[in-house]
């Protein structure tokens, strides 16, 4: 029976379909004219920004904006031995005119990014510059040794490209050697990768006290009368719904070496008062807050699903022969995995970025790689290696965020 | 439930351990926020109780540090300009939301899956790299240390959990409502304003107040975005905690305890009338 048989006889089926068919785009435009305010102010006030920001990252074109003709005339140069006099005297004279027009601290900046050093070197002699004399293929290096040296003239080559890869390579603490080839910075300069690494730790570590302070709960919550549960939600929401700072300020007051906390320790003669600890300003700190603030993002999903999951299987299980500790694990733990995958994964998301909390209260120890993005963002001001770290850290997330998405489903997410 | 009479030594052990754990880590969860509030109270310049106190001596007490919020300027503007920004962000995303969620629940949306993902977005990313990459943009545009500015980066920020709280109310309303009053003759426009808000309302409005929380909670756009004229709350504590660390910032913490004490309440009250309207209440 085809659907023409229902339609009443004087329309004919070809004319109904397209009817449907106009229906259904119209449908469709109107659902897609009430998304699209909001998805083009998106666009424009949070998705391009990020996007222009990442730029940063590989497009760099200061040093041959300021210095134009020497990073035009250096293409030229194979790699071997020194350039010829020309490039020397195109450096000189984009260099003079850098130092006139005060712009070369801009380049200078841009070129110890490749060699730490060497901006100083680009300074005293962009001041110098005008006081020698031709051919500046031996007055250039008599100013300065590093003018004679190869690795400086590879690095002004690279440098002179406006796409680069150093932010990159510097973010996972690499570097490009005169030969092109990626080499790991010296070991007393190494600090990104390890940061990662702690950020990961620090991350994967809240996570699981998440997890494991938020399942009792949980369980406890799901297994009391709503009304109780409720209540007791109420313990569960109330920190959720308070400032981040507020959290952050109660932490401090209650771990410093004077807070409450301590002042316990040594009423209880745990420690004695010269001995007080250190709780705060460092990574344990960081991670007590964190998991304070976390809490809440997986005792909302685990309850969820325990709320949903029938008493009767576990009570089978039981009158099956299973004991307790079996019927948990190996009937009612299973069940609740959608709400452990739901609240892990969240708070692995929330912690891998987190940046108020390590930076109130972690000290030095408990810096993460968001604290390192907002000092080149603010104080080194290498906008460059924060938009390479900022790119790794949002890659992170989001292949973390699809994986959200596939295990839970970003529709199911649910705020209290 | 209490265990029963014919319960084991062990069970019983059991059910008193695992009553205990939970009330550690509830008292884990409430405690930080519980103990800041007498020590707002403190007469000395100290974070922590001082014997007085805890002698419960009323000279140790004193409502100074209150006081320092409403004699100080500072304090008073940042007050004034939490509210603006947080108001008016509020007011932009719930009306941009709400009217994302009602495409988005629509059965004839195409891409469901994929702009949901990007309107959830603004919660994921991580805030550094979203308020740096709004530094530059609203820098370049000339809206970097003005509150439209910030009260749009605000408004992108609270997004998520409108959409997040809507299309949660709109998956439970039921379409046939919509369309008795279309069959009846209403209009469509007519048909929302009377028949689809009312019921939705309550899941708008606690939307609207999660933007809000969001925006009055909001440091790390702001230090980046603010000037000294912009300043709100959470960018006056922030200073506080790294400058000069006083008890003034724990009275306005309790404060902030207080308001957010108040919002819960909103939301709870909001989410019941929500589920009654749409006849979810069992009770």
């Amino acid at each position: 029976m085809s659907a023409a048989d229902a339609a009443s006889p004087d329309v004919p089926p070809q004319a109904l379909k397209r009817q449907l068919q106009r229906a259904n785009r119209l449908a469709r435009w109107k659902a897609l004219g009430l998304v699209a305010p909001l998805l083009v102010f998106l666009l424009i006030s949070f998705i391009l920004p990020i996007f222009s920001m990442l730029t940063r990252s590989v497009y760099a074109p200061v040093f041959s904006e300021v210095l134009p003709k020497v990073s035009e005339a250096v293409q030229t140069w194979d790699g071997e031995g020194l350039p010829d006099e020309p490039v020397f005297a195109a450096l000189a004279a984009d260099m003079t005119a850098a130092h006139a027009n005060r712009t070369m601290g801009r380049a200078a900046t841009r070129m110890n990014y490749e060699i730490p050093g060497t901006r100083s070197l680009f300074m005293r002699s962009a001041r110098r510059v005008a006081q020698l004399e031709a051919p500046f293929s031996e007055s250039l290096p008599t100013l300065d040794a590093r003018w004679g040296s190869r690795d400086t003239w590879a690095a002004i080559q690279r440098v002179a490209q406006p796409v680069t890869a150093t932010f990159y390579l510097s973010a996972v603490d690499r570097t490009l050697d005169a030969d092109g080839t990626i080499v790991l910075n010296p070991e007393d300069q190494r600090l990104y990768v390890q940061l990662f690494w702690r950020t990961l730790w620090v991350s994967a570590l809240v996570m699981v006290l998440c997890l494991a302070l938020g399942f009792p709960i949980a369980y406890l919550m799901a297994h009391l009368s709503p009304a109780r549960a409720n209540l007791l939600m109420i313990l569960v929401l109330l920190p959720f719904w308070t400032s981040l700072l507020v959290r952050t300020t109660a932490w401090i007051a209650l771990l410093q070496t004077q807070g409450v906390l301590n002042d316990l320790f040594v009423w209880f003669g745990l420690v004695s008062n010269d001995g007080r600890i250190q709780l705060i300003y460092n990574q344990i700190g960081t991670i007590i807050a964190m998991t304070h603030i976390l809490l809440p993002f997986t005792v909302l999903p685990l309850y969820a699903v325990m709320r949903g999951i029938p008493p009767s299987l576990t009570r089978a299980a039981l009158s099956l022969g299973a004991s307790p500790a079996v019927a948990f694990l190996r009937v009612y733990l299973p069940l609740t995995a959608p709400g452990i995958g739901a609240g892990a994964v969240l708070v692995f998301i929330l912690a891998i970025g987190y940046y108020i909390t390590p930076a109130l209260v972690g000290g030095r120890t408990g810096q993460l790689i968001s604290n390192l993005i907002a000092f080149h963002m603010q104080e080194s001001l290498n906008w460059g290696l924060a938009a390479a770290l900022g790119a790794l850290l949002l890659a992170g997330v989001l292949a973390l965020y699809w994986l959200y998405d596939r295990l839970v489903g970003i529709d199911k997410m649910r705020l209290g | 439930m209490p265990p029963p009479v014919y319960a084991s030594a062990g069970e019983r052990v059991w059910y008193y351990g695992f009553r205990i754990l939970c009330g550690a880590i509830f008292l884990f969860l409430i405690a930080p926020l519980l103990v800041i509030i007498p020590l707002s109270f403190n007469a000395q310049p100290y974070f922590t109780f001082t014997p007085e106190m805890l002698a419960l001596d009323p000279g140790a007490y004193s409502g100074r540090w209150y006081r320092d919020i409403i004699e100080n300027d500072q304090w008073l503007h940042s007050i004034r300009n939490s509210f603006i920004i947080g108001i008016a962000a509020t007011f932009l995303a719930t009306g941009l939301g709400t009217l994302a969620a009602l495409g988005l629940t629509s059965p004839a949306m195409p891409y469901r899956r994929t702009i949901m993902a990007v309107l959830i977005s603004p919660m994921i990313v991580p805030i550094i790299i979203t308020a740096t990459g709004m530094y530059f943009f609203y820098s370049s545009i000339g809206l970097s240390q003005t509150h439209l500015g910030i009260i749009l980066a605000h408004t992108a920020l609270g997004i998520p959990f409108v959409i997040i709280t809507v299309t949660a109310t709109l998956a439970g309303y039921d379409q046939t409502l919509t369309r008795a009053a279309l069959s009846l003759g209403a209009p469509p426009h007519v048909a929302f304003f009377k028949v689809t808000m009312p019921i939705i309302l309550p899941g708008v409005v606690s939307g609207g107040l999660f933007a809000f929380v969001t925006s009055f909670d909001e440091v790390v756009v702001v230090l980046f975005m603010a000037g000294f004229e912009e300043r709100t709350i959470p960018r006056q504590m922030w200073a506080g905690i790294r400058e000069q660390i006083s008890p003034t910032i724990l009275a306005v913490a309790t404060c902030l305890v207080l308001v957010s004490i108040a919002l819960l309440t909103a939301v709870e009250l909001l989410r019941r009338r929500s589920e009654r309207m749409r006849g979810l209440d069992a009770a």
